[in-house]
Formats: C-alpha cells, structure tokens, sequence
C-alpha cells in the first residue's frame, strides 16, 4: 500500500484526484479486457453495438451482464434474466452497507453516485485505504476512482462490440487473473497488521467453497454463496474484533 | 432487449442504492458496527476463492500459482500494481 495510517489527513482536491486514479489503476487494468471479451461475446449473442454498451453503462455489473448475454442467446424469459441478475448482484446490498456506514458524513447525492457505481472492484480498494473517509477532500478521491472505473468498463465494452477481440488470447487469457490479483494485494496489508482479517478471509474462503462445490450453489446461484459465506464468516468480527474499534 | 437491459439495471441499482439511503439514519450498536467492519475481508475471501481457480479452468492450479505470487509480492508492501502485473506474467507463462 501506498498509504498507512499515520500520513497526513490533509490533502489538497488535486492530490485527492491523483491518488484516486493510482489506485484504480489495477482496476481498469482488470477491466478493459474482461469487458472487451463482454462487448465480443455480446454482439455475438445478437445484441447491436448500442445494446452491448447501453447494458454496460446502466447495468455496471461483468458477471451478470456475461450471465444475461448468455441466458438472451439460450432464449431465456425476461423475468428468469431479471431474477437471476438480482440474485447475483445482492452481494454489493452488503458491500454497500459496509461503505456507507463508513462514508455516513458524506452529502446524500454524493452517496447515491458512489452506491450506484459500487463494485466488488470499486469496494476493495476503497475499504483498503485506511482512514480515507477522515481526509480532506477525500470526496474526490473516491469519485475519481469509481467513475474512471466505470468509464474504463463501459468503453472497453464498446470498443469490444465494434472493433472485435484484438487482444492476443495468450494475453487477455493472462489478464483473468488480474482481479483477482488485485483482491490478494489488497487483502495482505490488513492481514500484516492485525491476522484477525486473515482468518476472517480464510474461513469465507472455506465457506464459499463448501457452498459452491457441496451445497450447490453453483452457476447463478454463486451469488448466495458470496453473500452467505461473507455474512457469516464476518460474524466472527463481532467476536473476534472486541476492543479493536476506536 | 431494451426491456431486459432496464429489469436488470433496476435490480442491480436498488441493493447498491438502499445503504446510501437508509445508513445515516440509523445508530449502530457497536457489534453491529463491527459486524460491517468485518465484511471487507470476508468479502474479499469469498471473491478470491475459489473463484481463482477458473482463471485458466482446465487447469486450476495455474491460477493459484498466480495467486500465490502476487501474496508473495503483496509481502513487501508495494503498490498492488506489481502484483497484479507480477500475477499476469506468471500465467502469461505457465500458459505459453
């Protein structure tokens, strides 16, 4: 991590803008060529360049937009798409619990965008940076870093649906695991300090897979597992975290 | 189409949009508050793993090596760029 607490609480609105866009970096990285092979496969099911890109920019959401593209090309019913994309994306109802109770002091309209934007992306780099909220203009910061993430999805799509798969498969299949990455590197520094988070991360680990690979929750169903394992395993903070707040 | 697109912006934007809504509004009691605070990590667990495994899906264990060098350069405490492109590179050529 580039910050660690203790740093100053003091930033100017430029310097909250640059930090915003380093550490999104990651993100768009991970994004643009998941959400090329989104605009490619898209437009393969059938929907035109302004559908591909239409559903990027309003859905915001790369799994279920995958999931929708493939259940429209199986022919499946409206409701069956509409449910099985709520049931996937319920996951960021919890993330965007938890960002919220720690942005409370931010003004509503500010909130509303952010919440709006959230992804399990967008999330994990702001949980990540400790003390964020306290800091002067740090508005800008996460504003910065949720619309560039944003914008780096819905054109990535669009250049997908239009130009096609340009990136070598070698590479974009190399690219897979960049997100994921990315969860690790964010993970560790809050492991360092305090291994409470570790077991937390590990024990939802387990439970993820036990729900995925025993208890069937597999394809869309995934997205249960998530939140599941994820309200359960941070359960245990209410335990494990005692005396640790502030 | 347009239909389709519109259902699913609405139940993907409700969830995200209801905290912004309702959070101020309520006083936690600090185990709920440390609750809330937990889930970025068991969050973090559950995106991981075992999701890692089907970077390459034929062959899982490419992606936990993956995995397992950008923890080993999170260790030392840089940007999580260098891991992400230390990950990227590793698959890059276990996969060649």
């Amino acid at each position: 991590m580039e910050l660690t607490s203790g740093e100053k609480l003091n930033q100017t609105k430029k310097e909250a803008i640059r930090r915003g866009f380093a550490q999104g970096l990651p993100i768009y990285l991970g994004y643009i060529p998941i959400a090329i092979a989104y605009g490619v496969l898209a437009t393969q099911s059938g929907l035109t360049i302004g559908e591909t890109t239409l559903m990027s920019a309003f859905v915001y959401a790369g799994a279920s937009q995958f999931m929708g593209v493939n259940m429209v090309a199986h022919g499946a019913l409206f409701m069956q798409i509409v449910i099985a994309t709520f049931v996937l994306n319920f996951r960021h109802f919890i993330l965007s619990l938890s960002l919220m109770n720690r942005l409370k002091h931010f003004p509503l309209r500010v909130k509303a965008l952010l919440s709006v934007t959230l992804t399990d992306e967008s999330f994990a780099v702001s949980m990540a940076q400790e003390d964020e909220e306290k800091k002067d203009n740090s508005i800008y910061f996460y504003l910065t870093m949720f619309l560039v993430a944003y914008f780096s999805w819905v054109v990535g799509s669009l250049f997908g649906a239009v130009i096609g798969d340009v990136l070598p498969s070698a590479l974009s299949d190399s690219m897979g695991i960049a997100l994921y990455a990315m969860f690790i590197g964010l993970l560790i520094p809050s492991v360092k300090k305090e291994w409470k988070f570790g077991l937390i991360a590990v024990i939802s680990m387990l439970l993820n897979f036990i729900l995925i690979n025993y208890l069937g929750f597999s394809d869309e169903l995934e997205g249960w597992a998530i939140v599941i394992a994820t309200l359960a395993a941070s359960s245990l903070g209410i335990v494990l975290l005692k005396g640790d707040e502030g | 189409m347009l239909a389709i697109i519109i259902g699913m912006a609405l139940v993907t934007a409700v969830p995200r949009l209801i905290p912004a809504f309702i959070m101020d509004k309520i006083m936690f009691k600090p185990w709920l508050n440390r609750w809330l605070n937990a889930i970025p990590y068991a969050a973090l667990g559950a995106l991981i793993f075992p999701g890692i495994l089907s970077v390459i899906p034929e062959r899982p264990i490419v992606g936990l090596i993956g995995g397992a060098v950008a923890l080993a350069i999170a260790f030392f405490n840089v940007n999580v760029i260098f891991s992400v492109i230390g990950a990227i590179f590793t698959v890059f050529l276990l996969t060649m």
